[in-house]
């Protein structure tokens, strides 16, 4: 099968779809499905059926995330020539109401948007931010569950790898071939030599999503260059950031760009084996990406001849069994080849001795995300957004005391404020805000005054956090921040893989110290040797996990020094100096 | 004792006894027997059985030609394998940091002091069990709680307390209702 069969069944799927007068758009990922969105799909469809109106009034599809999460479950209706209305906190009794306004009749009574849902309409089910937005023009019950589209919300966010999550049906191929799915990866085997994907990946300054920020294009390079026979691709989804969920959503609600991405990477190193390392707990992602390969395969995007042309490349699942560590490439390829996931000492690179010993490009499901993206829009295009070093835009799971949390994606180079104050909508109950907390238990936390610092790799870095894979935890006054650092090296303390010392036994003693700490019995002693502690495992531990250990004490003893201070006992220091 | 390895067909009964050892052949020889389908075998064992006991251990061990020391190194290694059955009901409490921030741990305290257990343990007539995980990535729904498969967000302690008391309540009931009629 060539490019043009796929561009035709996109073709058939684009004019079916366009057949229908309005489409019903359910979120169906999984924080939605956690607030009951399997059942608001289920009554969406038994109402429209009830309709008994003609086929092509209307359609119900279920899709991937729409972002907004805290209201979820969501619903958006697309009518032909009408603005797109977003409904959140759907519950299965207000589906009714949502068919009634918008699809005309075939049997059920008509325009009702006054009766019946008193039980589904309590204060408690309205959210109170949008409840204050929304009351004063609210005509109906109904009209309370609308969302504005126009919140900074969804108009501050640039959307490149999620610009298809909740708009397509993640299990249907054709739909993704209708919004234009592997016309990248068509281009690219037609169009392109290996060194020009490279080479275009390069100019347009993507980085590592991962959190690591090494570029792309320079790593595909590394591997391109190596003469090998085996060349492999892994995808890293072991998303093992608490407080992250970027990648699931990418992987459950838009395999096929993550494949796509993967292919050209492929195409562009030379690999003809590739895998996608899916954390073991999210089974949602596993089985749709599963699907994804094997649609892919049916359709020959996978196989001994991609496309038709000579190039081949199949993609295999392997499960992460639910380690931190294999987030670390060198632990992950251990863990792909079923041992330990223990990290190794590099050099040797992946890029010249990855798994089983060949030249290996590992890059985060983000990344791979990016590049269709990048290939049929152009390297330029892509950098002219974000800063000069950090070029595109950032999937961040936005999470904690916010208003608004869910899945964003913005430009680098956004403020932290505009994030918090405008997409987040600020901080809920009258409370005030403390910090963000980014890069999970490698970041760090960053207090108010550098609210306006740009959102780069290098600005962050600068602060004492990291970019990390993407979450981004707002905490307000009521957090104790060395409770919050304790919670953090908690977490180290279980996931250190236990090779290296520093990281075994330090992580182990900070958090010691922390706990004496906390339970007021530390001297001023005891925080110069947990600044002198942290300063070690920073330094000598083997990889990334333990190296970035400490960024949590380091950032919170930097910035919110005097809730230290006040939990010491400073008389102690000289009574107890010779101990 | 080496079991021999037989290519496992539908309906066939496996030589142990036990047919849920055939979805473990069936995985295993999906991976030609390869000493690197490890992790992926002890997935399947896991998901199969729900729990890695030390025959399973033996079995793939033998299965696979791999030394009993790795297979044991390996599973202990990653978070997702229990070497103890689990209780009847299951619930998972998230720690991720956008539930740790807005309460968790009153969660986990409020069930750990109903059933007396402690995080990762399972009640002694084996009805319940009380799983912490590290991020479910139900982010904005925080605190999040997985009872039985079904996923509950914006949980309170009394919420969750209530929603697992009527689950082991439930198979109390079903339990006497059986040995009466027994």
């Amino acid at each position: 099968m060539n490019f043009d069969t796929l561009e035709d069944i996109g073709h058939k799927e684009r004019s079916r779809q366009s057949k229908y007068q309005r489409r019903i758009f359910c979120c169906t990922s999984t924080a939605c499905l956690s607030a009951g969105a399997g059942q608001v799909h289920t009554s969406l469809d038994q109402a429209v059926a009830a309709c008994k109106c003609d086929k092509h009034e209307a359609e119900v599809v279920k899709t991937g995330c729409m972002g907004l999460c805290s209201e979820g479950p969501l619903v958006r209706v697309e009518e032909k020539e009408s603005d797109p209305i977003l409904y959140g906190n759907v519950s299965p009794d207000l589906t009714q109401n949502i068919v009634s306004r918008h699809v005309p009749m075939g049997g059920i009574e008509g325009e009702t948007d006054n009766e019946e849902q008193d039980h589904s309409v309590t204060p408690h089910d309205i959210p109170y931010n949008r409840a204050s937005l929304r009351q004063a023009q609210a005509k109906t019950e109904l009209d309370k569950f609308i969302i504005p589209l126009n919140l900074p919300f969804f108009t501050k966010q640039v959307k490149v790898v999620l610009s298809e999550t909740g708009r397509i049906n993640p299990d249907k191929l054709e739909d993704y071939l209708a919004h234009g799915g592997y016309r990248a990866l068509a281009h690219v085997l037609e169009e392109m030599t290996p060194e020009d994907v490279c080479n275009e990946i390069l100019e347009s300054g993507l980085r590592g999503r991962g959190g690591a920020g090494f570029p792309t294009g320079l790593k595909w390079n590394f591997v391109r260059q190596e003469s090998a026979d085996n060349k492999f691709v892994i995808v890293n989804g072991d998303e093992g950031d608490p407080g992250a969920y970027m990648d699931r959503t990418v992987m459950e609600d838009d395999p096929h760009r993550v494949l796509e991405g993967m292919i050209i990477c492929a195409y562009a190193v030379g690999a003809s084996y590739g895998y996608l390392y899916i954390r073991g707990e999210y089974p949602m992602a596993i089985d749709r990406i599963r699907k994804a390969i094997r649609a892919a395969t049916r359709r020959k995007i996978l196989g001994n001849s991609v496309l038709g042309t000579n190039f081949r490349f199949k993609a295999d699942v392997r499960i992460g069994a639910g380690a931190f560590v294999c987030g670390e490439e060198t632990a992950l390829i251990h863990s792909v080849e079923g041992k330990r996931g223990m990290p190794r000492i590099r050099p040797p690179y992946p890029s010249t001795s990855g798994l089983w010993k060949a030249p290996t490009v590992i890059n985060n499901v983000e990344t791979m995300a990016n590049v269709p993206s990048i290939i049929n829009r152009g390297a330029n295009w892509y950098a002219s957004i974000g800063t000069e070093k950090s070029k595109g835009t950032k999937v961040f799971a936005l999470a904690g005391h916010l208003r608004n949390t869910g899945l964003i994606e913005v430009p680098m180079g956004i403020t932290l404020r505009e994030i918090v104050y405008d997409i987040g909508g600020g901080i809920p109950d009258g409370r005030a805000f403390k910090a963000a907390q980014t890069g999970g238990p490698s970041g760090g936390c960053i207090p108010e005054e550098y609210l306006d610092t740009p959102v780069d790799y290098e600005s962050l870095t600068k602060l004492g956090s990291i970019m990390g894979s993407g979450g981004l935890v707002i905490i307000d006054d009521s957090t104790n921040m060395p409770d919050f650092a304790n919670f953090f090296m908690d977490f180290c303390v279980d996931e250190s893989c236990g090779k290296c010392i520093p990281c075994r036994v330090g992580t182990v003693q900070i958090r010691k110290l922390l706990e004496k700490l906390i339970a007021g019995q530390a001297d001023t002693e005891d925080l110069e040797k947990l600044d002198e502690l942290c300063q070690l495992v920073k330094t000598t531990s083997l990889c990334g996990l333990g190296q970035s250990a400490p960024n949590p004490v380091f950032s919170t003893l930097k910035y919110f020094r005097n809730e230290y201070d006040t939990l010491v006992q400073p008389s102690q220091a000289v009574e107890a100096g010779g101990s | 004792m080496t079991i021999p390895k037989p290519a496992p067909k539908e309906g066939e009964v496996h030589p142990s006894g036990d047919d849920r050892y055939l979805s473990i052949d069936r995985t295993m020889k999906r991976f030609n027997y390869e000493k690197d389908s490890l992790l992926e075998v002890l997935n399947a064992a896991q998901e199969v059985f729900g729990y890695l006991s030390g025959d399973l251990l033996i079995y793939i061990s033998n299965q696979l030609n791999v030394p009993m020391s790795q297979v044991y190194g390996v599973a202990t290694f990653y978070h997702m394998f229990t070497f103890e059955p689990q209780g009847e009901h299951n619930c998972i409490i998230c720690k991720g940091t956008a539930c740790h921030v807005k309460g968790a741990d009153r969660l986990i305290q409020a069930l750990s002091e109903e059933f007396n257990v402690d995080a990762g343990e399972t009640t002694p007539d084996g009805l319940f069990s009380l799983t912490i995980a590290r991020c479910l990535g139900s982010c904005g729904l925080a605190p999040v709680i997985v009872l039985d498969g079904q996923v509950y967000g914006k949980e309170t302690p009394e919420a969750v307390h209530t929603r697992v008391i009527e689950a082991v309540s439930r198979s109390k009931e079903e339990l006497a209702h059986t040995m009466e009629v027994g």
